[in-house]
């Protein structure tokens, strides 16, 4: 079976700083998969990397076995990948409803018709509606994006990067800022609306981490010093080193 | 899944609503029949004729700057070379006799607009913000002086005139008096704001509005957001064209000031001092600029001075121009509690009144001191006579000045105040909790 997402010698340098060194990375299709690693590590580089914010400077990454290094986001996501953002970033002068369905246009084949009411597409309000109430925001469905508290911006910023029907999401620290409590229904969230896709996620809260992956790699100063289940990480004695026992000390 | 639609989804516009929306339309449509029997004068009936031509150029750039947020400093080249093209296609079809009636010549308009915004908006719209706005500068500025350098086409400074009445006839109508060039104007103003408006409901209307908020965004669900500003700005360029052949038609001439920055100035104006926020901000801005600039002229020789003073405190004091203003009223009304505020307004516009009455003698003054130093002191403005050189006439400006600011300074506070107040005791009404 083809990878879902696989990076093979991918680099990325900006003036002559070397930001992600050598990566080499396989994610199977349905698996969940955890990239964690120190600030600064280049997670989010990756990410960036890979949802084709940037290009990298050498190397390709293939999306379910094609090349997708060099494309940009429109078409990487027409190709079934959808990412979120760290920072929220939402359409803060639209209703919950509209930032919902915008992320739904394009995966119903709607393109960029101008002869058709937005009001008269079945198919769309069927699959917003959905969306709109995986995410619990039903009663907050003609509230402004912008005026909504922090963790219902993040659910909603989930929910945008799912609601386009990809199978490959990326997540990029969906937590990060949340309660405890909040978290727990983050988790529920994610767990549920990435069944059966793939899902890769940058996380700093370890226990989200390993509650929700299958597999996990650890980056540190742009490499991948490690890759492997929850439990393989917890006893390789380079990533205790360099990121775990930083933690714990 | 059907009921999952039904429970969560907004509901669907019930049968009596959309009775009420389609009866606007209708109502609007009426309204523009009966205007000219309740203003006959010619005067009026060519004012209507600038505002309507004025709403469709006004609306057609906020296809940019409101929907898409694109701000243009150059849209009165697809205005401008529509009513070129306008204007040589009424020569050319009615020198040769072809069967093409008046009122179809804005459809060469609308293609002119179309063909330049396709031609020109591909290279610009790669860019939004900054970048966009000093390309269509640039590019205004340099269409606009080869407006004066391309003689043949452009006819220089006179510019290029026509006679509508030349063209083909339908059902007798020569088009020669004003009241047939109204209802060709009212036709297609009508015609141009429902298209506008329903494109503001499509799949592109809305992703304009995603790409307003946040391109990058967009981008991550799946569209280009350089296709999106692209396609807004084809459609703004069509109608902005349409606009132009009329202003042609109404006029039977074309010249460089069509395609200008003052152009392309006022049509940001009325956009903005109407409100690019709402649908409508730029029919009421069109409206009220139009007006505001016919009737200023006639009242005070410095009227443009008086526009831009009116334009930066729009921009100051309300961003969401006069129809932000407007709506701001609406919970208070729907609760009908607008009569509440009502003291405060009046007390707050007493100093207010004092306040701006002192700067506009401050002023006329002064016009008269720079501009006409050794004619009759003796001056009118605002139908009002006073003597520009004598003392009283100074420190009555000053004095209306300074305590008008201070007492309009206290009497907004307290207008806030009583707003705050208002409006947090309407919406307690509206939704008890």
């Amino acid at each position: 079976m083809t990878n879902a997402i696989e990076l093979r010698g991918v680099e990325k340098t900006f003036g002559v700083t070397k930001v992600i060194q050598n990566i080499n990375l396989k994610i199977a299709q349905g698996e969940r998969h955890a990239l964690i690693g120190p600030n600064g590590a280049g997670k989010s580089t990756t990410f960036n990397l890979i949802s084709g914010y940037m290009r990298p400077t050498t190397g390709s990454i293939l999306l379910r076995g094609e090349e997708i290094a060099g494309l940009r986001p429109f078409q990487i996501n027409r190709r079934g990948l959808s990412r979120s953002f760290q920072v929220t970033n939402v359409f803060a002068n639209m209703s919950v409803w509209e930032n919902l369905r915008c992320a739904v246009l394009w995966a119903t084949g709607q393109r960029y018709a101008f002869w058709k009411n937005i009001d008269n597409l079945p198919e769309v309000r069927e699959r917003t509606a959905q969306i709109l109430e995986y995410i619990h925001l039903a009663d907050r469905r003609d509230m402004p994006a912008g005026l909504l508290t922090y963790a219902e911006q993040r659910a909603l910023e989930i929910g945008i990067t799912v609601a386009g029907g990809a199978d490959v999401i990326l997540l990029d620290e969906p937590t990060a800022g949340m309660s405890h409590a909040e978290t727990e229904r983050a988790v529920e969230l994610i767990r549920r609306l990435t069944e059966g896709r793939t899902l890769l996620i940058v996380e700093h809260d370890m226990s989200v981490v390993f509650g929700l992956a299958d597999k996990i790699s650890v980056l540190v100063y742009g490499q991948i010093i490690a890759s492997g289940t929850p439990e393989e990480i917890r006893g390789n004695a380079k990533v205790k080193e360099a990121y775990l026992g930083e933690e714990a000390a | 899944m059907r009921d999952i639609t039904t429970r969560i989804a907004p509901p669907l516009p019930t049968t009596a609503e959309k009775l009420k929306f389609y009866g606007m339309w209708v109502g609007l449509a009426l309204f523009l029949l009966v205007l000219p029997k309740i203003f006959a004068s010619g005067g009026a009936l060519t004012t209507f004729c600038l505002i309507g031509i004025s709403i469709i150029f006004a609306l057609s750039y906020n296809i940019l700057l409101g929907q898409t947020g694109m701000l243009s400093f150059g849209h009165a080249v697809y205005y401008g070379l529509g009513g070129f093209l306008a204007i040589h296609a009424i020569n050319y079809f009615g020198g040769h006799k072809w069967p093409i009636p008046l009122p179809l010549v804005p459809v060469i308009g609308g293609a002119t607009g179309l063909f330049f915004s396709a031609l020109i908006g591909w290279v610009m719209t790669q860019r939004s913000g900054t970048a966009f706005a000093m390309i269509s500068l640039g590019l205004a500025e340099l269409i606009a002086s080869s407006a004066l350098i391309l003689r043949s086409f452009f006819g220089g400074e006179a510019g290029v005139s026509a006679n509508r009445t030349k063209m083909f006839r339908v059902f007798e109508l020569s088009f020669g008096p004003q009241i047939q060039i109204y209802y060709l104007v009212a036709a297609w103003t009508l015609i141009a704001i429902i298209a506008m408006y329903a494109l503001t409901r499509t799949p592109l209307g809305r992703m304009c509005n995603a790409v307003r908020d946040n391109p990058e965004r967009v981008q991550f669900v799946g569209y280009d957001p350089h296709v999106v500003r692209y396609l807004a700005f084809c459609f703004a360029g069509m109608f902005a064209g349409i606009a132009g052949s009329l202003a042609a038609i109404n006029f039977e001439i074309a010249n460089s000031a069509y395609l200008g920055a003052v152009q392309s100035g006022t049509v940001l104006f009325a956009a903005y001092i109407g409100g690019i926020g709402f649908f409508i901000g730029p029919i009421v801005g069109a409206i009220f600029v139009t007006v505001l600039s016919i009737g200023l002229s006639d009242l005070t020789s410095v009227w443009q001075l008086y526009f831009g003073l009116f334009f930066i405190g729009v921009v100051m004091f309300t961003p969401g121009g006069l129809t932000g203003l407007m709506m701001m009223h609406r919970p208070l009304w729907r609760a009908g509690m607008l009569t509440k505020m009502l003291p405060s307004y009046l007390l707050a516009g007493v100093p207010t009144f004092a306040f701006l009455t002192g700067i506009m003698l401050a002023i006329e003054t002064t016009v008269h001191y720079t501009a006409h130093p050794n004619e009759d002191p003796n001056i009118r403005a605002f139908g009002i006579p006073f003597n520009a050189t004598s003392p009283l006439t100074w420190s009555a400006a000053v004095l209306l000045i300074v305590v008008g600011f201070i007492l309009a300074r206290i009497t907004w506070r307290r207008v806030a105040h009583t707003w705050d107040e208002t409006l947090t005791a309407a919406r307690a009404k509206v939704h008890p909790l």
